[in-house]
């Protein structure tokens, strides 16, 4: 379970940049936050992340299950990460970016070379293993970045706006492939998107964020 | 973790960094300020006065080395600036194939190869001598000519490279295009927009560059000694020659000497702003006129030609110290020598290519390793990013080499650094280190900090993102890094000399040293290495990483330095 406790990020010269968010989401879940641009749904999946840049400041708290994860660093949140340019990197083959993931206690050379075929395999993309992510097709670059996340077995995923790029026929079927891989992994999904179809096919809960500026402030507290 | 901790632990990296980083700046200028009012403990002075004023304005060929050396850094810097802009603006955002070999080829080489073309029995006389029938070399002086007519050529030569590829390098962002397209639906011409729109635009941009160049013009002592006149020199050398002179007394007045090129360097500097500021002034007054120019295009098409013809003498001028290194006879007015490879087999060339090769990689990647950290440190937000670190790194490019060197000598000698290896490669870092910087920090800066974030969020602590993400990345950048670096180290005369204690021997010193001897065939060898090793370096920082990521085609697009 994902909680969030009445978040939000102060940058080093601000005050919070948007209103506190309360939200849980439980295991098999997709959660939905919205908002208009700028408002700043990234950085609230910074804040989740642990991506913020040095010198901001987190308000409330972001829990799993029981546990605080404001104290530990990105590397050990276990959070996957998600964005609309899937961000393969561009030195390593498909499955050396799948492979980056793969938890060290999966031993062997072979071991570890089946894990990523195996998931390469899920994606549709038996037989990329070699292959330069230049070369894939948007749809294609979304899925082997799903599983790259998959992969590194996180105890919750964050979704900023994966399938904006894509067109609308791929929109829908990457979508049903990312949130059925989510659900079948058991743990909780949070998605930023400005797009309502987006919000609706997830089915999870919805909330709206909001500029800081619009409540006074101690709202809710 | 709160702000105050946070603000605490980056002000004392702040403060350590930039320590490490300038200790030895601030200490080499506090002792040639100290030697100036004639504190030398060392030598028994410890009085402080302002005698060495006195010796200073006194000493023969002191005023008229001053005024050389302004007249030469300043026209030198002036023409280099309208050369390199008129070729910019011919070229259309398209770099020409010879600026790569220009701007690798350290000043002592070109230097010797320009000396070789234009001197009176030089490569462009013969070429006279063919077509008017002559037998003898004209009784004309060309190289160390007393107005530094020569030193001002290979200043020029050597600089509008440079600043042609700090004017592509800024060109990205402006909408050259559309400035263009909008001018000349106006009525402008071509030539019109280039100088009233485009240029100060790109002229502001370029600012610090060209400070570099007047700086560097108004202080350089290798190609001075090459191609500058020697009675009297420029000031930078006439300062050399007092401190490492067999007279004591010359250190106090050499100490002032040093201090007033700094502050002419810092008066020429404002001056040069105010001189922007009155140019700026009349520029609106002609652009409000609104004159569409159409006569302009003859005076950049001039210049650029002019820009052409520096060029095509500095690679020319490589040609010929080619030729020199294989020479046997080369009897007036032949365009050719007889061939022979003695040059090669008599002079000893080997041990100062390996000791310049040696001081390159060590100093290289002490830069490396140093340019590293100071930009992991900023990523950890131990370090604000901004201009203030880049102008801190500048400072050992800014100020006078000749200021800062005979401080950090004196710095070193209780030490017994002085006059080995180590301390060598100590006084390259400190002038290797800012180029190397300067060429990592941009792209470093502009990796996407969200795929630094996805890996973190794979599991990939600081130093795997480093290892296994950062640096690969950043090949491209490392390797032009890298090259820079050998080649600014091969080119390092004044610090060799003055660290090294005259016992370390390397292309430059000893191509300068040959310079002025009889033996053209010996002194080219060194220069053709010295010219080649830089090159070597760019090569293959080009092709390294091409080559390993020649099956990731994002990896080719940014790869040339």
């Amino acid at each position: 379970m994902l909680h969030l406790d009445r978040l939000s990020v102060s940058l080093p010269d601000t005050g919070p940049i948007f209103a506190p968010v309360s939200l849980v989401v439980q295991p098999g879940q997709v959660a939905t936050v919205m908002g208009p641009s700028g408002v700043g749904k990234s950085t609230l999946l910074d804040a989740i992340g642990g991506h913020l840049a040095p010198g901001c400041r987190v308000h409330g708290d972001v829990r799993l299950g029981e546990r605080s994860l404001l104290s530990l660093p990105a590397e050990r949140r276990r959070i996957g990460l998600l964005f609309q340019d899937a961000l393969l990197f561009p030195h390593l083959s498909v499955g050396d970016n799948l492979a980056f993931g793969l938890p060290a206690r999966v031993k062997g050379r072979a071991a570890r070379r089946t894990a990523v075929e195996v998931a390469l395999a899920q994606a549709g993309l038996a037989g990329f293993h070699d292959r330069d992510p230049a070369t894939l097709s948007g749809g294609q670059k979304v899925r082997a970045a799903l599983m790259r996340t998959l992969l590194a077995e996180p105890r919750a995923v964050l979704l900023d706006e994966p399938f904006a790029r894509l067109d609308a026929g791929l929109r829908a079927d990457i979508r049903a492939f990312t949130f059925d891989h989510a659900r079948q992994m058991g743990i909780p999904v949070l998605l930023v998107t400005h797009d309502a179809e987006d919000a609706q096919a997830a089915a999870g809960p919805v909330v709206e964020l909001l500029a800081a500026e619009q409540f006074p402030s101690g709202f809710r507290r | 973790m709160g702000a105050p901790v946070y603000k605490v632990r980056q002000s004392a990296a702040r403060i350590g960094i930039v320590g490490m980083l300038t200790l030895p700046i601030w200490a080499g200028l506090v002792q040639t300020l100290a030697a100036a009012f004639g504190w030398i403990p060392e030598m028994g002075m410890k009085t402080v006065t302002i005698q060495a004023i006195w010796l200073l304005l006194e000493a023969p060929g002191f005023w008229p080395a001053l005024r050389l050396t302004v007249v030469t850094a300043v026209v030198a810097t002036l023409v280099s600036l309208l050369l390199a802009f008129a070729l910019f603006a011919r070229l259309g955002g398209h770099r020409p194939w010879f600026v790569t070999p220009l701007l690798a080829t350290p000043h002592a080489a070109l230097g010797l190869g320009l000396a070789f073309l234009i001197a009176p029995a030089g490569w462009l006389m013969r070429a006279f001598g063919q077509l008017l029938g002559w037998t003898s070399p004209p009784a004309i002086v060309t190289v160390g000519d007393p107005f530094g007519l020569a030193l001002m050529l290979g200043l020029v030569v050597k600089e509008v490279p440079f600043l042609l590829l700090m004017m592509l390098a800024v060109r990205l962002p402006l909408p050259v295009g559309q400035q263009m397209a909008a001018g000349r639906s106006l009525g402008h011409s071509a030539a019109s927009v280039w100088i009233k729109v485009i240029f100060p635009q790109i002229y502001l941009l370029i600012r610090l560059p060209l400070f570099i160049v007047l700086a560097f013009s108004l202080s350089v002592v290798d190609l001075a000694l090459i191609l500058g006149p020697g009675v009297p020199p420029p000031l930078a050398v006439l300062l050399m020659r007092w401190f490492l002179g067999p007279d004591p007394a010359m250190i106090a007045p050499a100490s002032m000497g040093a201090v007033l090129l700094m502050v002419l360097a810092a008066g020429l500097v404002m001056l040069w702003i105010m001189g922007e500021r009155l140019l700026a002034h009349l520029g609106r007054g002609w652009l409000r006129r609104g004159g569409r120019g159409r006569s302009l295009h003859a005076l950049i098409a001039g210049f650029a030609a002019v820009a052409r013809l520096a060029l095509v003498l500095g690679i020319a001028a490589l040609g010929v110290l080619a030729l020199w290194s294989v020479s046997l006879r080369w009897p007036f007015p032949h365009l050719l020598p007889d061939f022979s490879v003695m040059a090669w087999q008599a002079a000893d060339w080997a041990d100062p290519f390996v000791t310049t090769l040696a001081l390159g990689l060590a100093s290289t990647a002490a830069a490396l390793v140093l340019a590293i950290l100071v930009l992991e440190a900023e990523d950890a937000g131990l370090l604000p990013r901004g201009r203030w670190l880049t102008a801190v790194i500048l400072i050992p490019v800014l100020v006078p080499q000749i200021a800062l060197l005979p401080g950090i000598y004196r710095l070193a000698l209780p030490f017994g650094m002085t006059g080995g290896f180590g301390a060598t490669v100590w006084a390259h870092v400190i002038f290797v280190f800012p180029y190397v910087f300067l060429a990592l920090a941009d792209p470093w800066r502009r990796l996407d900090p969200r795929m630094i974030h996805v890996a973190a969020a794979l599991g990939a602590g600081r130093a795997r993102r480093l290892w296994r993400l950062k640096l690969p990345l950043l090949l491209g950048p490392l390797a032009a890094g890298a090259a820079l670096g050998l080649a600014v180290s091969a080119g390092q005369y004044l610090s060799t000399l003055f660290l090294g204690a005259g016992r370390v021997q390397t292309l430059a010193t000893e191509a300068v040293a040959l310079a002025s001897g009889a033996d053209r065939r010996a002194a080219a060898a060194h220069g053709v290495v010295l010219a080649l090793l830089p090159l070597a370096a760019y090569t293959v920082a080009i092709w390294l990483p091409r080559h390993v990521f020649r099956h990731r085609r994002d990896m080719l697009t940014d790869a040339a330095p």
